[in-house]
């Protein structure tokens, strides 16, 4: 009788230890599973981190590859000389040095350090790189072609000139990036010879921070993007019904709002207001609207929060609570106050807008290729979120369509396509000229490319961004035919 | 040159391991003594062109002809343990010992590339290790009064872990080690096998619900001296250990869920009230926010792991050094970065080889005390990989344990050799039963 008790809870031991095993096993391969996943997968985004310095060592072995622009043009290279030692190289002096970045001894920056794995990778057939290894020759690594193009990017640093600013542009469609313009700039080419002059303390140029992710501004009347949707979304039924009497000069209790050079707008709808970009009556809304869901809306459109953007880049911030007084409402409604804003994130809201509410993910790579062309690895556009319904974002096209129509986008009426947009000038100090703002797309049926501008200290958005803009779109309709 | 060579061997050197882990799996089809012999033969043939690539291509690139001598000493050691094994005791297996070896092989390459010094001292102790631990077989097929004595085992094993919880010296946060003749001893690694000696002489004893409850409290208090030395890994691995065992004692699904509730519990708690264990988690969910401080040992095995890719970086071309602690924890790594990951999937799978070997063992032996020895080593075995490689590649939170065999250190090794030599000892024991049977029978 013990011996078959024994028999028996020696037969349940037995299952209940094979279950077990196979539970074990079944962890074990999970864990195999995931620890693939990574190598094949994950790592790519991984050892690209500026803490690695394992990429470093594969210089050892391999020219670093150049990275050219989507039209071609060489934006940098490594020149290897008889000696043997090698030099970075940008063709472009100044132009690409906020987006393609430089190498150097005092680091990386833009896609000299995003790409910097695909660059020190090579692509060439295993034969050579083994004869290139028994002859002691370092095989060339694989070429960057970046979305930036040369001839907007020329154009829109032209047209910028002499200000200290932004100008971006951007496929609203795609995320594709077509141009990144920061001034002031610096020569790529002498990164190490004047860095302590670029870095001293008394250099109030600042030409090493990129203006267009990491320069933060009052937003201005761009600003009024946010609230007029906020004031229809309030207001679903009676946004129609707004009118505000414009005498030049809004008066509330002591505090007084004035619209740019004091000029008496008349009697105005909202479309009106927005158009000609009327401060009493977007001071007059502020007034009106609830602090909280105003700024659930800012934040849902990205403020105090992080963008789907792999580079270096400022967070907007929107910073008005529920304890504001009036004078503060009236400010950030029409975008001064501490509301702060990158030119980068303007371009992304402007966008989305574009197309339909949804943001697709700004990127600046398009493939990487062997030394021969042949695509190593391809980036595809892809959505980085859904900013606002197509309804709100219908609603705002057709308020940007009318700033040209009637409103501050004069300088649009006449081009051969047809640009939304909007204009600001945005007061940062007093006695100080404004910063000049322009976001908007074009061409409105089916926006193709949309363009932010930021002038710093240069006077009105419709006088001065609003034609450098201009300049971007000419110079991309004429090489675009579409 | 030495480039080209350690480009080419990495090849060989996976393709190698690879036909290795194949034949480990495929053993378990072959039905007959002599398929299976040949297979292990032809493992054995691996284990040794792998070395001696890998003494090449440490020669080459560290241009020291006392690197020839090292690998040499290496391939020596191997024919004799192999050799000696199977002299002394003809039913011992032979898959097992393999396993073990290429192990013992992997550490030594990695260990040999990142230190010398370091390679040499682990090479001098496995030796040592290894002549001490082949008597173990002998003992246990003599020794029926291991059974008989779970007070001994018990009590001794909580005596160390508590010198060690209030003399030990401090390393990474935990108080891991006592310093005895100049050696650090790090006794938890032992205390791991007597633990599971006396859960199982305890359940041998009776299963009744005294007995049960006795040994519940024993083994709690081994798991909170160790909570109280802040070794968490080790206490991670006992208390698994501990209710596997019970479960497989009694067959009862009440324990195990109630115990693994408990443990869940236990572990939340924990999280709240220590920030070490705080940190750990953190580092584990996000070390990216903190590359340079928590995140720092997490983020730079990935960086490694990531950086080697499927076929590493080759032997010296990558920098496992980067890694905090790497010839200890996270040399599965380093592993992965130069040899490749492909070799470290390989590994992963011989060390799930050895377990299911453990398991299957166990199942084959009928005293319970036995079958509950083998488990109970097998699950400390399981626990202790699934804890490191775990860890190293962020699958889990790490701990900081050891990978058997492979990770320098002298307690590690020892205490692992200890527990192979007892499976063998178990599977020889079985062997010799069933030989004495089949000439009954004749």
């Amino acid at each position: 009788m013990k011996k078959k008790h024994d028999a028996d809870s020696r037969s349940r031991q037995n299952r209940n230890i094979l279950r077990l095993t196979y539970g074990a096993a079944g962890l074990f391969v999970c864990m195999a599973l995931y620890f693939g996943w990574f190598i094949q997968f994950e790592s790519e985004n991984v050892i690209g981190n500026s803490y690695n310095s394992r990429l470093d060592q594969f210089s050892d072995r391999i020219v670093r590859g150049p990275i050219l622009s989507a039209d071609g043009a060489v934006l940098a290279q490594t020149q290897t000389s008889e000696d043997g030692t090698e030099r970075r190289s940008y063709p472009y002096d100044y132009l690409f040095v906020h987006s393609v970045g430089y190498s150097s001894d005092h680091g990386r920056t833009g896609l000299e350090s995003l790409a910097n794995f695909y660059l020190l990778s090579s692509h060439i057939n295993l034969i050579e790189k083994t004869v290139n290894e028994l002859r002691g020759v370092k095989s060339p690594g694989d070429q960057v072609v970046s979305t930036l193009n040369l001839k907007l990017q020329q154009t829109a640093s032209e047209a910028l000139g002499n200000y200290r600013g932004a100008v971006l542009a951007m496929e609203p469609d795609t995320g594709k990036i077509l141009t990144m313009v920061s001034q002031p700039n610096f020569n790529a080419n002498q990164v190490d010879e004047r860095w302590e002059e670029l870095t001293a303390k008394d250099n109030t140029k600042a030409q090493l921070l990129n203006r267009a992710t990491q320069g933060l501004y009052p937003p201005g009347s761009t600003f009024k993007i946010v609230t007029a949707l906020e004031y229809r979304k309030e207001n679903p039924d009676s946004w129609q019904d707004f009118t505000f009497d414009c005498t030049g000069v809004y008066q509330n209790g002591e505090d007084t709002i004035r619209c740019y050079h004091g000029e008496a707008h008349g009697t105005q709808n909202l479309i009106q207001a927005f158009a000609n970009s009327c401060n009493g009556a977007f001071a007059q809304i502020g007034l009106e609207l609830d602090a909280a869901r105003y700024r659930r809306l800012a934040e849902q459109l990205l403020f105090n929060a992080q963008l789907p953007y792999s580079m270096v880049y400022n967070r907007s911030s929107f910073a008005m609570g529920e304890e504001a007084d009036d004078w503060e409402r009236m400010q950030t409604a029409i975008g001064q106050g501490k509301t702060q804003m990158t030119p980068f994130h303007n371009l992304l809201l402007v966008s989305a807008i574009a197309n339909g509410g949804t943001l697709m993910r700004p990127y600046l790579i398009d493939r990487v290729e062997n030394v021969g062309g042949q695509t190593v690895k391809k980036f595809l556009p892809s959505a980085g979120g859904t900013l606002m319904t197509a309804d709100d974002a219908g609603f705002l096209s057709h308020l940007l369509e009318q700033v040209v129509a009637i409103g501050t986008g004069s300088a649009f009426r006449g081009a051969p396509y047809a640009v939304a947009g909007k204009t600001g000038s945005a007061e940062f100090e007093t006695g100080k000229e404004t910063h000049s703002w322009f976001v908007g797309y074009a061409p409105v049926e089916d926006p193709k490319i949309a363009v932010c501008v930021l002038a710093e200290e240069a006077g009105s958005g419709g006088q001065v961004a609003a034609p450098i803009a201009r300049a971007v779109f000419d110079a991309y309709f004429a090489m675009d035919p579409q | 040159m030495a480039n080209l060579v350690t480009t080419l061997s990495r090849y060989l050197m996976i393709l190698l391991i690879a036909i290795y882990t194949y034949y480990n799996f495929r053993f378990f089809a072959v039905p007959s003594e002599a398929g299976r012999n040949r297979l292990c033969f032809l493992q054995e043939v691996c284990l040794f062109l792998l070395l001696a690539l890998a003494g090449a291509v440490v020669w080459l690139q560290t241009d020291d002809e006392r690197m020839i001598l090292f690998f040499g000493a290496q391939a020596l050691f191997f024919v004799l343990y192999l050799t000696l094994y199977r002299v002394f005791y003809h039913n011992a297996s032979r898959l097992l010992l393999n396993n073990a070896c290429m192990l013992l092989c992997t550490g030594f390459i990695m260990l040999a590339r990142i230190s010398g010094e370091r390679a040499l001292r682990q090479f001098v102790i496995a030796a040592a290790a290894a002549a001490l631990t082949m008597v173990i077989p002998f003992v246990i097929d003599r020794t029926w009064q291991l059974a008989k004595i779970p007070w001994v085992y018990g009590l001794l094993g909580l005596l160390l872990l508590f010198v060690v919880c209030v003399a030990g010296s401090t390393s990474y946060g935990a108080q891991l080690s006592i310093s005895v003749g100049g050696f650090a001893f790090q006794p938890s690694e032992f205390v791991k096998i007597s633990f599971v000696f006396f859960v199982a002489t305890m359940f041998y004893r009776s299963l009744d619900f005294k007995t049960v409850a006795v040994t519940t409290a024993v083994a709690a208090a081994h798991v909170i001296v160790l909570v109280a030395s802040r070794d968490l890994g080790s206490a991670l691995i006992f208390f698994l250990t501990y209710l596997l065992m019970l479960f497989v004692a009694t067959a009862n699904w009440f324990y195990l869920g109630a115990g693994l509730t408990c443990g869940a519990a236990a572990a939340l708690i924990a999280c709240r009230l220590f920030g070490h264990v705080q940190a750990r988690v953190e580092a584990w969910q996000n070390p990216w926010n903190d590359i340079a401080g928590n995140g720092y040992q997490i983020t730079q095995s990935l960086f490694a792991i990531g950086t080697g890719g499927w076929f590493g970086s080759g032997l010296y071309q990558g920098m496992p050094g980067k890694i905090p602690v790497v010839e200890k924890d996270f040399i599965f790594a380093a592993v992965s970065e130069e040899m490749g990951g492909v070799y470290a999937l390989c590994l992963l799978l011989i060390c799930l080889g050895c377990f299911m070997q453990f398991m299957l063992i166990a199942t084959r032996m009928q005293a319970l005390f036995y079958k509950l020895i083998a488990f109970g080593l097998g699950a400390v075995y399981f626990v202790q990989v699934f804890l490191n490689i775990g860890g190293v590649t962020k699958f889990i939170p790490s701990t900081g344990v050891t990978l058997p065999l492979v990770s320098y250190g002298g307690s590690s090794l020892l205490s692992t050799f200890i527990l192979f030599g007892v499976i063998q000892g178990l599977y020889i024991l079985k062997r010799n039963e069933e030989e004495a049977e089949h000439e009954e029978e004749t």
